[in-house]
């Protein structure tokens, strides 16, 4: 099966500063993929990369089968490429409804379509503060707005990035509820994330990035104490 | 929401104030009012065009005279084409010379605007922040020494009207008629944007306002919505151009210089960035100190300025923030 994103030798500078020397991945249609690393390692960087946020320098990406390393990030957004990024950046000066509302894309797979109804299902709170102005929400209530937000694309791919970082447990369970259950629909992930605990019983496949590069690629099973400690500090 | 409400009453109440000035003129006596009020709702409605680019997509263009001017030189232009019976230009084998006719002049200048806010638009939205702001500028200034440098219109002195133009056989030269024309099309304008802003555009317009990587990450080029923004911004200052062209039957280029430019925002930062009814109370308090004010004083603009600073500084929301208290959402 070929596969939906596929990203071999990746380089990518910030200015003069290199950020990138050479990520590989490779997400199959459905699956689940954990992208790890310590701080500093270059996720981000290669989710902004894939996004086309920063231009890659070197190396190839297709997203189903198209070049994207090129393209402007509203392209590949168009293209079926979903991101929450970093940090829960919502519309703060919108509604919580129109902050999903302006994201809504006719669907680009052929999973069951997203919409306000079908969000509002996934995150019940969304619906109670949908006249809400997003910036009035609590840190957990924006996580799930920024992933409400990037599902009302309706992408082939969803990105996380970070999505549970600096939330209450109580929230991190709901949002690890959503995204399993998002991985039971179908939908494919990127995800990173710092629980591992919680991350490897998701994931399909794993990758771990050290200093801009892809030292591991293999299922969590393969991932056993001495590359977690290595790679991780785990 | 209750803050929603405050504002939503402002705005009735701004509307009843305009629909009973002819009357409260009549009263008094004093048909001059209408003319002051006239002028109140024509800058307003400029303030209004710009206030969609500059409130909700936050483009700080200081050059809206561009359009002002092209407005007031389209209707200036035809008109006086029409009055000496001059030929304007030869299209097809039909000769066409101008035209007094408010529904010919309106979509030219409609026209006109949006074909140079594209072109203006293309170059300048690529620039940010003090960049956009002198860009704009610069274009304005170039049309503005066009505008000087050009006799057949005038050049410095300006083009005169001789007769309001015509709309739909009605006298036009009737102080309550032509208020009523300008009236209409500001609160034909004012639902227009309040359609717009609760729109998907303008969604988009605000989202791409606060951060367009985020905009573009769910699929939607920031560029094209606020290049949209930008040109129904111009149209709309544009038409307030052609009818101020009509109040004063007199254009110049003092229509396109800087100082326009600055007026306008001064009506928007005054009654509130981004609220609707904003520009009409900037414009009617601009008004209100020019008339009253500069007729005590030739410094009145110092206490305008004095006011302007006081509002920049301790009302951010301008004076309909003030009343309205800060933008909640509906």
């Amino acid at each position: 099966m070929a596969a939906l994103l596929e990203i071999s030798a990746v380089e990518t500078y910030y200015g003069q500063s290199q950020a990138l020397f050479g990520v590989d991945l490779n997400i199959q249609e459905g699956q689940v993929l954990a992208m790890m690393g310590r701080n500093g390692m270059g996720k981000t960087t290669t989710i902004r990369s894939i996004c086309g946020m920063s231009r890659i320098a070197a190396g190839a990406m297709q997203f189903k089968g198209i070049d994207i390393a090129s393209l402007p990030s509203h392209k590949v957004a168009q293209l079926g490429i979903g991101l929450v990024p970093e940090g829960r950046r919502c519309f703060g000066n919108l509604s919580v409804e129109e902050n999903l509302l302006v994201a809504a894309r006719a669907a680009s797979t052929e999973l069951q379509p997203w919409d306000l109804a079908r969000v509002t299902q996934l995150f019940p709170r969304l619906g109670e503060r949908s006249e809400q102005n997003a910036d009035t929400l609590s840190g957990g209530e924006q996580q799930m707005l920024a992933i409400g937000r990037a599902l009302m694309t309706n992408p082939a791919l969803l990105i996380l990035d970070e999505a549970t970082e600096g939330l209450a447990p109580v929230i991190r369970q709901e949002i690890w509820r959503a995204v399993q259950l998002l991985k039971e629909s179908g939908q494919s992930i990127l995800i990173v994330d710092k629980t591992l605990k919680e991350l490897l019983p998701i994931a399909d496949q794993c990758i771990i990035l050290e200093r801009g590069k892809t030292v591991f690629s293999g299922s969590p099973a393969q991932l056993d104490g001495q590359v977690q400690s290595r790679y991780l500090g785990v | 929401m209750g803050n929603l409400t405050i504002e939503y009453k402002l705005n009735v109440s701004l509307v009843l104030l305009l629909l009973a000035i002819p009357a409260i003129a009549l009263m008094l006596d004093e048909p001059f009012y209408i003319t002051l009020a006239t002028k109140v709702v024509i800058l307003a409605l400029a303030g209004v065009g710009l206030n969609l680019a500059l409130g909700l997509g936050g483009l700080i263009s200081f050059g809206h005279a561009a359009f002002f001017g092209i407005g007031g030189y389209i209707a200036g232009i035809l008109a006086s084409h029409s009055l000496n019976a001059e030929l304007m230009f030869t299209l097809a084998g039909t000769e066409f010379d101008g035209t007094t006719n408010m529904l010919v002049i309106w979509p030219l200048a409609l026209l006109v605007s949006a074909l140079v806010a594209v072109f203006i638009g293309y170059f300048s939205l690529r620039t940010k922040g003090v960049y956009f702001i002198m860009i704009t500028l610069a274009f304005a200034q170039m049309i503005y020494y066009f505008a000087i440098a050009w006799p057949a219109y005038g050049g410095e002195d300006g083009l005169s009207i001789y007769v309001r133009n015509q709309f739909m056989g009605l006298n036009t030269l009737d102080p309550i008629i032509f208020y009523g024309i300008c009236f209409a099309l500001l609160m034909s304008v004012l639902l227009l944007v309040s359609k717009l802003k609760n729109s998907h555009f303008g969604s988009a317009l605000q989202a791409a306002r606060q951060n367009e990587q985020r905009l573009a990450a769910v699929g939607i080029r920031p560029f094209g919505i606020k290049l949209t923004a930008f040109v129904i911004s111009a149209m709309i200052t544009a038409l307030a151009g052609a009818l101020f062209a009509d109040l004063n039957r007199f254009v110049s280029p003092d229509m396109f210089s800087w100082h326009t430019s600055g007026e306008i925002m001064i009506f928007v930062i005054l009654g509130g960035v981004g609220r609707l009814f904003g520009p009409v109370v900037g414009a009617g308090l601009f008004i209100l100190f020019e008339y009253y004010l500069g007729g005590l004083t030739e410094h009145w603009a110092l206490f305008l300025g004095l006011v302007l600073l006081a509002v920049v500084l301790f009302a951010r929301g301008g004076l309909v923030g003030l009343i309205a208290g800060e933008v909640k959402h509906d």
